[in-house]
């Protein structure tokens, strides 16, 4: 009977491979697909018990984890709730995860391949319980002087440091709590959300990247780049500039906001066009400059491309192929010229940065479980957008619309020591398509000597007239470009 | 050189031997298996060690703290553990060393396994602000103080294992209606759609586990006095020798208690271990391969006409071709498991880590998910492989022993522990469609554990008159002029 025995003993033996290898090609092979699974509450618990790491803004957290005694250990909480909703985003067991939560959602979850060392350790001693933290680059003063002005409205604001790129602020309004939606209870979150969506003003926009209107008369910096990067114009070049212009091919006109010439006989200088915000000189501008150069000069300040800071945002775009009155109206931002706030922001940035464009980034630094810093974020270039010469050309008439232009608002800005700072600004209004309610606008760059700051504050209700718009998105900027500067 | 091959044999079978020296002297010496009783009581204090740090560990990663009872508990095991070792040092002092301590092991995993899982039980109720249920860990404790004091009775009463030869059919007899105890009126009990409980009073047990034992006595004590006839070849077919027709009548009687078990008592799992039992002793007795053959057409007849015949069989296949798209219903048990597999992955979540609790029945069926998920594909592998060593000691004790009926005996409870492994184990992981059994020794569960504790207990006296060579000199046909003892 031995031989039979032995036999069999092989059979067993086969059997017993066969078990090895299929656990061996779960557990191994097949362990991501089965995580990956939608309804496996593994996933989630095992996300939940692990300390998520914090979002930080300078020492303080934006975003960190809280203990609970709950099935998922640990709770998201956001101690600025509101203000910083923009950058943070949410993070909820029903909808997922938004914003930088999704976006850096590996390095807080301590996934990432940075901490491979780490990983190893846990691979020895079993789960690792933290993630890494995430330091923004916002300026915590800036980003609530932004969040003050625009509580109550619909609008958003951005701050840009423009030799970096650095996002200073990014505040989006009307906003969110995204405690309620991070919270461990679906009914409430559920509630929360709906109620969220069905709003009219729409809160779960992240309105500073995502939110396109027409740029109006802010869009007249890149028609003035456009101008003189041509060579056929100086800020000092006289340009037609009457009460009203001719819009070629149709029988309507172009008109001022103060229905009146912008100069003497209705001529104008381009720098003084530009601080009068005179809607026919720069419309007479675009049609001899040409669609095509708008559109390059456009590009060059980061129209048409799609920027992930990491955040996804939208697209700015200038229109493809429009006609003389078409392109007239685009000169000045109307027509179908959409741009987000951080658009504007790049192009005021770039404009002080004396023409070269820095890539926006939100993320300064990548810390491990311990916080000791990984990776600091390195400033690239997008484009040099304009010649130094010509961008301190445009610096100098950006300054002109706050002495003496449409932004007076901004003047007699001091530093934290009482000097009085010159700062360059543009204020701008637009009719959006829709609803017909005014979009009012200002950008802004301080101090004009050696920029740190570049704004762009957007009010989608503002007033209906350029000073007005000043009057509504201009304190905003004011306060911001003073808690920069203090 | 002559002597080689005997050697080797004498080594293999592992009894007493004679052997000339080479230099042609007659010298001759008994070679004594060394008993190493010492090994064995090493292994089993580890195994106590591996129980007291994994109990710890589960204290410790839970939060629950180490239980005040932790020490008492923990010396109860070991003093078990002793007891039972000590218990063969004294009645079969010349039995395998590695058995024993494998079930030790196998048994305090288990314990350790089950504590865990009561441990997140209570958890889970205390959340959710239920009474805490009862633990089951100091049942199964219970169990195994009775389940080694049946080893140890065992090891006293029966000193020749012969003696159960003697008791054949009444083994036999006893052990069919264990097996169709649970259809009897008033005592039988159904217990998640299986009907293989006896209640008597507050106790329920599984016949089928004591039945297990009778019946393989039954077959070996039956199939030694048969096999001769049963070997016999009438016909022969594709060069392999078929029986004869009358002698179908056994294999043919098995085949249809088996089937009357699964259509009966809905038990799977049963069903295939007896049927898969009786094939492979039928063919280690007759060295018949046509037994094989024919046990496998009887099989597949059996299992095409139960997937065609019964709602409950066609619907195990069903999911286990596509548990996902039964996830929420009959699918849950085995989709929750791989999920368990997948979340431990290579190394494991680390006892008390994992989530084991989200697999139904985690502490009977399912113990190797969740030993799989927190233990990682190293300590399945690792559970495996002790499973692999324990059968494969039983089948070197059934090949070393002399008598027929001992050697048929040994092969076949060491089969029941293949079978039983295989099944259990091929259907959570997937390999075959799930059918209940326990997994020896692991599982939660009584009878299961008091059964294969008096497994254990057979192999041994089994095993130690295989290795035992004090009756060898007598036996002996060339009797030896000088007995050499090392």
């Amino acid at each position: 009977m031995t031989r039979s025995i032995r036999r069999l003993s092989l059979v067993l033996v086969i059997l017993l491979v066969a078990l090895l290898a299929n656990i061996t090609y779960i557990q191994v092979f097949r362990s991501d697909t089965y995580r990956a699974k939608a309804d496996n509450q593994r996933v989630l618990l095992e996300e939940y018990g692990r300390e998520r790491g914090p979002i930080l803004t300078g020492p303080e957290a934006i975003a960190k984890s809280e203990q609970t005694r709950g099935a998922l250990k640990w709770l998201r909480v956001y101690p600025s709730g509101e203000e910083y909703a923009s950058v943070t985003g949410f993070y909820s067991i029903v909808y997922g995860a938004t914003g930088l939560e999704r976006t850096e959602n590996e390095i807080l979850s301590g996934s990432s391949d940075l901490f491979f060392v780490d990983r190893l350790q846990q691979l020895i001693a079993g789960r690792q319980p933290r993630g890494g933290g995430v330091t923004t680059t916002i300026d915590p003063d800036v980003q609530a002087a932004a969040w003050a002005g625009l509580e109550g409205t619909r609008g958003a604001a951005f701050a840009i440091e423009p030799s970096t790129g650095r996002i200073l602020a990014q505040v989006q309004a009307p906003s969110f709590d995204p405690n309620v939606l991070s919270s461990h209870d679906p009914a409430s979150i559920r509630d929360y959300y709906d109620e969220l969506i069905n709003d009219p003003d729409q809160p779960l926009i992240n309105r500073p990247i995502v939110a396109l209107n027409p740029p109006g008369s802010t869009f007249k910096l890149v028609t003035a780049a456009a101008a003189l990067s041509s060579g056929r114009f100086t800020m000092e070049s006289v340009l037609p500039g009457p009460a009203e212009y001719d819009l070629p091919l149709t029988n309507k006109t172009l008109r001022n906001w103060t229905g009146e010439d912008c100069g003497p006989n209705g001529e104008v200088t381009l720098k003084d066009a530009l601080a009068y915000s005179c809607n026919t000189a720069f419309a007479w501008l675009g049609n001899e400059l040409g669609a095509d150069a708008l559109r390059t000069q456009s590009e060059l300040f980061g129209f048409d491309t799609a920027f992930e800071t990491p955040l996804r945002a939208s697209t700015s775009r200038f229109p493809d192929a429009p006609d003389e009155p078409q392109t007239a109206m685009s000169a000045i931002g109307q027509f179908d010229v959409r741009a987000t706030a951080m658009q504007m922001a790049m192009v005021t940035a770039g404009i002080a940065n004396d023409g070269v464009v820095m890539e926006p980034y939100l993320v300064q630094e990548i810390r491990g479980p311990d916080l000791a810093i990984l990776r600091t974020a390195d400033p690239t270039v997008f484009r040099t957008a304009m010649s130094t010469a010509d961008a301190k050309q445009l610096q100098d008439m950006m300054v002109a619309v706050v002495e003496y232009g449409t932004g007076i608002v901004l003047r007699g800005i001091t530093d934290g020591k009482g000097n009085l700072i010159a700062v360059g600004a543009k204020t701008g209004t637009a009719q959006t398509g829709r609803d017909g309610a005014p979009v009012s606008w200002m950008v802004a760059m301080a101090p004009a000597s050696n920029p740190k700051i570049a704004v762009a504050v957007v009010v989608e209700d503002g007033g209906q007239a350029e000073v007005s718009g000043g009057a509504i998105a201009g304190p905003i900027a004011r306060a911001m470009i003073e808690a920069a500067l203090r | 050189m002559p002597n080689s091959s005997t050697g080797t044999r004498a080594e293999s079978l592992g009894h007493a031997m004679t052997t000339a020296t080479a230099s042609g002297a007659q010298v001759q010496q008994i070679t004594v298996q060394p008993k190493r009783r010492n090994l064995e009581l090493f292994l089993i204090v580890v195994a106590w060690g591996l129980g007291v740090l994994g109990t710890l560990q589960v204290a410790w990663a839970t939060g629950e703290g180490i239980h005040p009872r932790f020490w008492i508990t923990a010396s109860v095991v070991g003093a078990i553990a002793i007891a039972t070792h000590c218990i063969v040092r004294w009645r079969a002092p010349f039995a395998d060393p590695f058995m024993l301590p494998i079930a030790t092991l196998l048994t305090i995993l288990g314990l350790v396994m089950i504590y865990r899982l009561d441990v997140a039980a209570a958890q889970r109720a205390e959340r959710n602000s239920n009474p805490i249920p009862t633990p089951d860990v100091y049942n199964q404790l219970t169990w195994y103080a009775v389940a080694a004091t049946l080893f140890v009775l065992v090891l006293i009463v029966l000193r020749d294992h012969r003696v159960l030869q003697r008791y054949t059919y009444t083994a036999g007899l006893v052990g069919v209606i264990l097996l169709l105890l649970p259809l009897a009126p008033v005592i039988g009990a159904t217990v998640n759609g299986a009907t293989l409980w006896v209640r008597i009073g507050g106790l329920t047990f599984q016949p089928a586990e004591v039945a297990k034992i009778l019946l393989t006595i039954f077959f070996a004590g039956y199939l030694v006095v048969t096999r001769d006839s049963l070997a016999l070849v009438r016909t022969k077919f594709l060069g392999i020798g078929f029986p004869r027709a009358r002698d179908l009548g056994p294999i043919l009687i098995v085949w249809l208690v088996s089937l009357g078990v699964l259509v009966f008592e809905r038990d799977l799992g049963t069903s295939l271990l007896f049927f898969g039992l009786f094939v492979s002793m039928l063919y280690i007795a007759t060295q018949r391969k046509s037994w094989l053959i024919l046990g496998a057409l009887l099989f597949t007849v059996g299992a095409v006409g139960a997937y065609l015949l019964f709602g409950h069989v066609r619907a195990r296949v069903q999911v286990w071709l596509d548990p996902f798209a039964y996830a929420d219903t009959a699918g849950y048990q085995i989709v929750q498991s791989l999920y368990g597999f997948a979340n431990g992955g290579l190394f494991g979540t680390g006892l008390g880590r994992g989530y084991p609790e989200l697999v139904p029945f985690a502490n009977t069926d399912f113990i190797l998910a969740a030993l799989g998920e927190e233990l990682g594909l190293t300590g399945a592998v690792a559970i495996l492989l002790l499973y692999a060593v324990l059968i494969e000691r039983g089948l070197r004790t059934a090949v070393s022993v002399r008598d027929p009926f001992g050697q048929l005996l040994a092969a076949g409870l060491s089969i029941t522990f293949a079978i039983q492994v295989f099944v259990i184990v091929g259907g959570v992981t997937r390999l075959i469609p799930l059918t209940g059994l326990t997994t020896p020794f692991l599982s939660y569960g009584g009878s299961s554990l008091v059964a294969n504790w008096v497994i254990i207990a057979i192999l041994l006296v089994i095993s130690n008159r295989a290795r035992r060579p004090a009756d060898a000199p007598a036996q002996l046909d060339t009797a030896p002029t000088q007995v050499v003892r090392r």
